[in-house]
């Protein structure tokens, strides 16, 4: 790689770095940085065009648009941040019984991962949703059950590579017990690979969150969301495009922000796997 | 060959087994008992009695294990059951509306062919060079993008400003051109990363130092070496994102209003119509296993180190 490249390359993560943080500030404090109530209707001043008071206009309902992307980022993030919590417990779980005990377990986890793999996810994820009931649990549900079998199959091939190594064997001949193994030896240096792997994944997950919502499957109106707010707008594109603009603005910018620190982290912490990763 | 078509079927065959569980079990989680949902929905009035008859004709008061015998021997004569909403089959219904979404999404996966191929190539032969960067930032920009919102950037370009296409329904060959673009866009940016990233790995192969070596013309080395075996794994590269493609389609039917299956499954969800649900979901994971399976096939097929590893073990 040219000097050049790098050059570029190190800007273009700084600026998703400072992008990602914008996104993740928006969330954790947008009671305290929206302007305006994301909730209060006035009919009044409904579909308004950007300017004092409401910095980019209001919606068919009069809300505040600026007000309803923060709190989307807060929607967003937060549901990908719970996703990711369920996929690593479960998966972790998962990863490290069938290829640290092995044996029958890792034949029975094995089969069952396989099964869940077989079912193309949105799909699966859209059929837990009808099953389970609209709701922003239940897509956080639905999505962590149909990622967390890709996770244990990475997973357990690590823990399988990683349990014969010499030093692990030698924590074994001293006698260290099998949980002090897991947690002192294998886990930390997995552990190193799920934050990689979940970071390169928030995009992804960003993107099916905001497809389900955009269905009427996620968080529910009014609550302000950005799959949502596409949604809601869908029919002003004629007269106020600025509507459906926005929020996709903000799924793109964050996705792509949040993509661009994902593979520079990977290629700083492994760069052997550097791809076909990913979906 | 055969040998390999067999066993990779009969590996499939407990993996479906364990699918159809699977299906048929969730369904039991779902709230609300379906004797009452099958009334409410035929406009019967709920009393004790009917109640009762509805729960004896759907084989609720079964044990699980004969329920799920009874149901998979009718699923696998095509019975799914009837729609609780319009009392059709609900196979027949979910076959009609198939070939709106098959339509849909052969044409896309015909785009991102067309498309990714010459663009990753070009990519990875120009390396560094402007034409690079464009495709790399294309790419980029086409795994981050949500379909649903470039649908609409491409419905307020040709529709809203230069009145160009129809917004939405099906028709002639101009109705399908958003509706496919738009669907095509993420695994055409997914196979252009991938392609360039397994050229650039060849290029620097020991075949192909060989092939140099051996004096062939730089079009023959790479025609012949580094894009020959590129392709391969983007094939199934491709059988794999054939699942996001199919996933994608609900939400781009969603958009423009193209009377698909996946635009007939969200309404369902809204209206709880679980046999539809259920059918749908078992539908599209059936053409998914399939598709990978000739993927799979064909795989073996172009690469014989893939079938012949599997018959020594």
């Amino acid at each position: 790689m040219s000097c050049e490249t790098a050059f570029w390359q190190r800007r273009m993560v700084i600026a998703a770095a400072f992008l990602a943080a914008v996104v993740l500030g928006g969330a954790l404090f947008a009671p305290l940085i929206a302007p305006n109530d994301p909730l209060a209707v006035d009919l009044t001043i409904r579909l308004s065009p950007p300017g004092p008071g409401h910095w980019l206009g209001t919606d068919h309902l009069g809300r505040d648009v600026l007000s309803r992307l923060i709190w989307g980022a807060r929607a967003s993030l937060g549901s990908v941040a719970a996703i990711l919590c369920l996929v690593v417990l479960i998966s972790t779980a998962v990863g490290c019984l069938a290829g640290y005990v092995g044996g029958k377990a890792d034949a029975v986890l094995m089969r069952i991962c396989d099964v869940f793999l077989t079912f193309p996810t949105f799909i699966l994820a859209m059929f837990m949703v009808g099953i389970l009931g609209t709701g922003m649990v239940n897509v956080i549900i639905a999505i962590a059950m149909t990622h967390w079998a890709w996770y244990a199959r990475i997973i357990r091939s690590l823990v399988l590579s990683l349990r014969n190594r010499k030093y692990v064997l030698a924590a074994r001949v001293t006698g260290s017990s099998r949980t002090r193994i897991l947690g002192r030896h294998i886990l930390p240096p997995v552990s190193a690979q799920l934050v990689v792997l979940a970071t390169l994944d928030i995009g992804h997950m960003m993107l099916h969150v905001a497809g389900l919502s955009f269905l009427g499957l996620g968080v529910q109106p009014p609550s302000p969301e950005w799959g949502v707010m596409i949604n809601d707008a869908r029919q002003y594109i004629w007269e106020h495009p600025r509507l459906i603009m926005l929020p996709g603005l903000m799924i793109f910018v964050s996705v792509m922000a949040f993509n661009l620190l994902g593979d520079a982290l990977r290629d700083r912490l492994d760069p052997h796997v550097s791809k076909g990763m990913g979906a | 060959m055969l040998r390999y078509i067999a066993r990779r079927i009969g590996i499939l065959i407990p993996i479906l087994f364990l699918v159809s569980v699977l299906v048929f079990l969730m369904l039991r989680l779902a709230k609300g008992d379906p004797a009452m949902a099958y009334l409410r929905l035929s406009n019967i009035p709920p009393t004790a009695d009917a109640l009762e008859e509805a729960t004896r004709m759907l084989g609720l008061d079964l044990p699980l294990w004969e329920q799920y015998l009874r149901w998979a021997g009718r699923a696998l004569r095509g019975d799914f059951g009837l729609s609780w909403v319009t009392g059709q089959p609900v196979l027949g219904e979910i076959l009609y509306y198939l070939p709106a979404t098959l339509k849909l999404t052969g044409m896309s996966l015909l785009l991102t062919l067309v498309f990714s191929i010459p663009l990753g190539v070009l990519a990875a032969l120009r390396r560094d060079g402007w034409a690079d960067h464009l495709t790399r930032a294309f790419a980029f920009m086409g795994v981050s993008m949500p379909s649903f919102w470039f649908a609409y950037i491409l419905i307020f370009i040709f529709s809203v400003t230069l009145n160009l296409l129809p917004p939405m329904g099906m028709g002639g060959f101009a109705h399908i051109i958003m509706p496919a673009t738009s669907l095509a866009l993420m695994s055409t940016a997914i196979n252009i990363r991938f392609l360039r990233a397994n050229m650039l790995e060849n290029m620097h192969a020991r075949s192909v130092l060989y092939a140099r070596a051996r004096g062939l013309s730089e079009r023959r080395v790479i025609w012949g070496h580094v894009f020959r075996n590129s392709l391969v794994p983007v094939v199934t590269s491709i059988g794999m994102h054939l699942g996001e493609l199919i996933g994608g389609a609900v939400v781009v039917e969603m958009v423009f209003a193209w009377p698909g299956v996946g635009r007939y499954a969200v309404m369902a969800i809204f209206n709880r119509d679980f046999p539809i649900l259920q059918c749908f979901l078992l539908v599209m994971t059936a053409i998914f296993v399939l598709c990978n399976l000739l993927v799979d096939i064909l795989y073996a097929w172009i690469d014989p180190r893939i079938r012949l590893q599997g018959d020594r073990t």
